[in-house]
């Protein structure tokens, strides 16, 4: 019988479509690894409701561990408790900044809806990934995929992608 | 059903940011509403799935308020709507994250993550909208009115509702009403928009009578999954 952490090191050869340089166990959306018999069950958790890419990542969850020997794969989705960028280590974290994205701060404590709707709230400053500079600005909330938002670096006039901390 | 109307935004937005917070917003609920879907399927228990409650539904059968079926408009409408509807959705998934339901907790707990920066996004809009132009100004304000008669149906509920607040499944409508009163007085004022006085509501979504757009909607929705059944893609 395999070890748990031998599943988890197979998978973690399974890399984030939009973002190949990180795998899915470092994500943490690997929640566990079960055993029934013949049969390995792998609960992930969807970093978003509607991120396309957990798809693929099912899929190739099943192919990963079929190509080494397990022929009874089940994928199971778990929702509680909802993923948060805070599962994320800091050596994953500096991964992100090497390959270009601005990685996510710690998650704020849960803002009222009186915080959230007003205009002139404050916004931190994301630090650029490129020259280390904190005078940036967020140019939109919505990047390329749903985790990340565009920010524009003033100090080296580069915009980046940030990895929301969500 | 907003997801839907949302997506008719990609590539039409009226600047690139906003062409993609509106798709982004869209994959949201568009994902939000599969797992709603898939769970509704299961505690069904007649072995239709989430395609098959969204693609081979008829319109009579959906259940979704009327506001969100309208027609995206133009970009105010659909700001004004967004917003009428993420203080809903906030306030909705944050008390279905508590539900005494596992499932029905752990999807709407994700929801309510995803609707705080929903709610962000369309209520900057309608301050930036509604204190901005005299022809913003004036778009936002007749979305308001044009859209008022359509909001009292989110907080109507019915015997079964009725049942699943008692049973601490679902949520107390009457208290997100207040609540959403509140938020949306205080936001339109602060756009120096009017806040329509309540007169008669529209409704009936949830009991299966829709205005005539949900057909045409449907027609488009769903005519992929119709020509090819049991296609996978």
């Amino acid at each position: 019988m395999p070890t748990k952490e031998a599943i988890l090191e197979i998978l973690a050869q399974v890399k984030d479509p939009e973002l190949p340089v990180i795998d899915i166990v470092e994500l943490g959306i690997v929640r566990d690894v079960v055993f029934e018999g013949e049969q390995v069950r792998v609960d992930v958790t969807p970093t978003y409701s509607g991120c396309p890419a957990m798809e693929v990542i099912e899929r190739e969850i099943v192919e990963t561990l079929e190509s080494h020997g397990f022929a009874d794969v089940t994928v199971r989705s778990v929702f509680n408790p909802a993923w948060t960028t805070d599962w994320i280590s800091a050596e994953t974290k500096e991964k992100l900044r090497e390959y270009g994205i601005a990685p996510p701060g710690a998650v704020a404590r849960s803002e009222s809806a009186e915080d959230l709707v007003t205009i002139r709230r404050a916004r931190s400053a994301i630090e650029c990934p490129y020259c280390g500079s904190s005078d940036t600005e967020e140019k939109s909330e919505f990047g390329s995929t749903a985790c990340k938002a565009i920010h524009f670096c003033r100090s080296c006039r580069q915009p980046f992608d940030y990895f929301k901390s969500f | 059903m907003l997801g839907h109307r949302l997506s008719e935004w990609c590539g039409h937005g009226p600047i690139l940011e906003e062409d993609i917070a509106l798709a982004n917003v869209s994959l949201d609920l568009i994902g939000q509403a599969t797992l709603y879907l898939h769970l509704a399927g299961e505690v069904e228990a007649k072995g239709r799935n989430e395609d098959a409650l969204a693609y081979f539904r008829e319109a009579v059968e959906f259940r979704n308020v009327q506001m969100v079926e309208l027609p995206k408009g133009d970009f105010a409408f659909t700001i004004v709507r967004q917003f009428f509807f993420d203080v809903y959705n906030y306030h909705l998934s944050e008390q279905l994250a508590k539900s005494s339901s596992v499932e029905l907790a752990g999807i709407a707990a994700k929801g309510y993550k995803e609707a705080r920066y929903h709610l962000r996004h369309s209520s900057e809009w309608v301050q930036r909208l509604g204190d901005g132009t005299e022809e913003s100004h004036a778009r936002a304000q007749k979305a308001v009115n044009d859209l008022w008669r359509f909001t009292g149906e989110m907080f109507m509920s019915d015997e079964v509702d009725q049942r699943l607040k008692t049973g601490g499944i679902g949520a107390d409508l009457d208290a997100i009403r207040q609540k959403w009163s509140a938020i949306v007085g205080d936001v339109l004022t602060r756009a120096t928009l009017s806040v329509p006085t309540d007169t008669f509501m529209l409704a009936g979504g949830r009991q299966g009578r829709h205005t005539e757009y949900l057909g045409h909607m449907l027609s488009e929705m769903q005519i992929v999954a119709r020509s090819h059944p049991g296609a996978e893609w």
